[in-house]
């Protein structure tokens, strides 16, 4: 069976049509232009207004282009296309609103004192070469240590009481953990405060902010870990079982292995959760000026204290150290949201 | 063939002297309240192949799963009746139904080989789960892998993952990993209907090698499997809203050549289900 005409290897769906390329060009690059055009004549101002115009206008020119255009297409589907772009403009737009001025600011008060000093000897509004953040940076590294190993092992456990045991108190846990999702920031505090600190338990220290914290981190987890734990097909729980494995092995074995990825992401998750609450630590943590290494006793500081404190202070060089403090803060998340995705790649790649 | 001859007639003179090496008495499921599966009453002789065939819906599954008891992992799971192996009721009060499922092996539709485990680990995961040891690790592996007729196809890559497997290959590697445990019986639920003919042809040849040494079970929806693989076979059947029952049961020759009942005839012969 050969064939003497050979067909050449095409890729039809790809084929030039350099009049609808034009056409293409013309309405979603002049569109947003004319617009620009537009905001600059007449007078109006700001972000929001360059935007609704590039909207409005963007979606007539899409609706003709859908009627007349060389490929037709319908008006609905181009202004749905055209919506979604404006959503992730504006998705877009609100992150780096935020992020940048805090990098920006942060940046322009650097200096290398403030990453390794502590506070102890810093009058308010003194230059920015003099003291840091340290104790606020070790304060919070060391508090959320803390929150973590309270909280994920009990949320992991909470998760797979719900998943794997399915005893009879499930639906109890379930609901107890979505109500303590809905549990105010400054509702843990006061009950840390009332519960440990004012009956004498435990002083304002670092182990208090910790637990405060691992109030709040405790629900994360252990949904996230949940719906991760219902990922695990069904199918594998059924071989280990048929295999003759107790159910303790099943989990150790099969379940936690194949969730072991979503696990760590349910973990930053929560830490992601609770590095940037400020409420409950001013409660419980207390804050402080100098460094104290010691969670059990004496007061610590966090890095959501110490932005709190020097916004309150109110001096343009207590204010600029708040900015730096929000751009270690903000990279601390980052940082740690990154190496989650890093780990958790590495382990699906396997 | 001279196997299959010769286990068949090993077959019939057990049937013939009631000595079952796995046998289910008046068995009765409910699934909440919900009665699905009628008083099956089989008899599984000792290294003999059986087949459970019958329309979906007919409790062919629910059933299999009372032999190793993983009935009961399903919530909401009833039973009576009893399973005799080797003469115990499994069912009894003091079996522990982790002895029962060592004993009794289970290879279910969709291969589900562990998948973050290599094809070695996967081969082992049995002993690791039950909490067993082996002296010679290497040679199991090998062993049970070459009886699952996988042995050329993993052999040089016993260490990457179980996922990396087509899907008949990790039927057989699930096959493989219930032999470790060198179960007596094998139970094994429709274990080549998500599987190519290529796959189905060798897993075939695999069971009938394997009933020489032990007593398989199989729930199959092809007719000609049931044929091919089986020494006796029981047809079951549900009827709307009703808990499904055993139709008949005896010699898969004469179950499908001369059957007894006019359901079996028209089922076997494709006329429904």
């Amino acid at each position: 069976m050969t064939s003497t005409v050979k067909s050449p290897a095409r890729k039809p769906w790809d084929a030039k049509d350099s009049g609808y390329r034009y056409q293409q060009l013309l309405v979603h690059v002049g569109t947003p232009l004319l617009a620009a055009l537009i905001v600059f004549v007449s007078g109006i101002r700001g972000g929001s207004g360059l935007f609704f115009t590039w909207l409005g206008l963007h979606l007539i020119t899409g609706a003709l282009l859908a009627k007349f255009g060389r490929k037709k297409s319908t008006i609905a589907n181009s202004s749905m296309e055209i919506l979604l772009v404006a959503s992730l403009i504006l998705f877009v737009s609100a992150a780096l609103s935020v992020l940048l001025p805090v990098f920006i600011k942060g940046i322009s008060a650097f200096s290398s004192n403030l990453l390794f000093q502590d506070a102890a000897t810093v009058e308010p509004g003194a230059e920015l070469i003099n003291g840091g953040i340290l104790h606020a940076i070790l304060g919070t590294v060391i508090i959320v240590i803390l929150a973590s190993v309270i909280s994920i092992p009990i949320g992991i456990l909470a998760a797979l009481y719900v998943t794997e045991v399915r005893g009879r108190l499930t639906p109890y846990v379930r609901f107890f953990v979505q109500a303590m999702s809905g549990v105010p920031s400054i509702v843990a505090g006061l009950f840390v405060y009332a519960a440990l600190i004012v009956t004498g338990v435990l002083s304002f220290s670092g182990v208090s902010g910790a637990i405060a914290l691992s109030i709040l981190m405790l629900p994360t987890v252990a949904r996230t870990a949940e719906e991760v734990l219902l990922l695990v097909p069904d199918d594998l729980r059924s071989a280990a079982l048929a295999l003759g494995a107790t159910q303790r092995k099943v989990v150790r074995m099969v379940v936690l292995p194949s969730a072991g990825a979503g696990l760590v992401t349910a973990s930053i998750l929560g830490v992601a959760r609770v590095t940037g609450e400020t409420a409950p630590l001013l409660l419980t943590a207390f804050g402080s000026t100098a460094v104290n290494t010691n969670p059990f006793s004496e007061p610590m500081s966090a890095l959501p204290i110490y932005i709190f404190t020097q916004m309150l202070l109110g001096t343009d060089n207590d204010v600029a150290r708040a900015w730096f403090a929000c751009m270690v803060l903000l990279t601390m998340v980052g940082v740690l949201f990154g190496t989650a995705r890093l780990l958790v790649n590495r382990r699906s790649l396997k | 063939m001279e196997v299959s001859l010769d286990t068949q007639t090993a077959t019939t003179t057990q049937l013939l002297n009631g000595e079952a090496h796995l046998e289910a008495r008046n068995i009765n499921v409910w699934f909440s309240g919900k009665h699905v599966l009628a008083d099956v009453n089989l008899q599984f002789p000792k290294n003999s192949v059986t087949a459970l065939i019958g329309p979906s819906g007919c409790g062919k599954s629910t059933f299999i799963r009372t032999l190793d008891r993983m009935h009961e992992l399903i919530p909401g799971a009833q039973l009576s009746g009893e399973v005799l192996f080797n003469g115990k009721d499994i069912y009894g009060p003091a079996i522990d139904p982790i002895s029962v499922r060592l004993d009794i092996g289970m290879v279910f539709q969709k291969p589900n080989p562990f998948p973050t485990m290599t094809i070695r680990e996967n081969v082992l995961s049995g002993l690791k789960l039950s909490g067993r040891k082996v002296r010679n690790e290497d040679s199991l592996v090998e062993s049970c892998i070459t009886r699952a007729s996988l042995w050329p196809e993993v052999k040089d890559r016993l260490n990457s993952s179980a996922g990396s497997l087509s899907g008949g290959q990790q039927q057989r590697l699930c096959i493989a990993r219930s032999l470790a445990l060198d179960p007596e019986v094998l139970l094994m639920d429709e274990p080549c209907s998500a599987l190519d003919p290529g796959s189905t042809r060798r897993i075939e040849a695999t069971i009938r090698e394997l009933s020489e040494s032990m007593t398989v079970v199989i729930v199959t929806h092809n007719m000609q499997q049931a044929q091919r693989v089986s020494d006796q076979t029981a047809f079951f059947l549900a009827e709307e809203g009703e808990p499904g029952y055993v139709v008949e049961f005896g010699p898969t020759d004469s179950l499908f050549s001369a059957p007894n009942d006019p359901r079996t005839e028209d089922y076997v012969n494709g006329r429904f289900g």
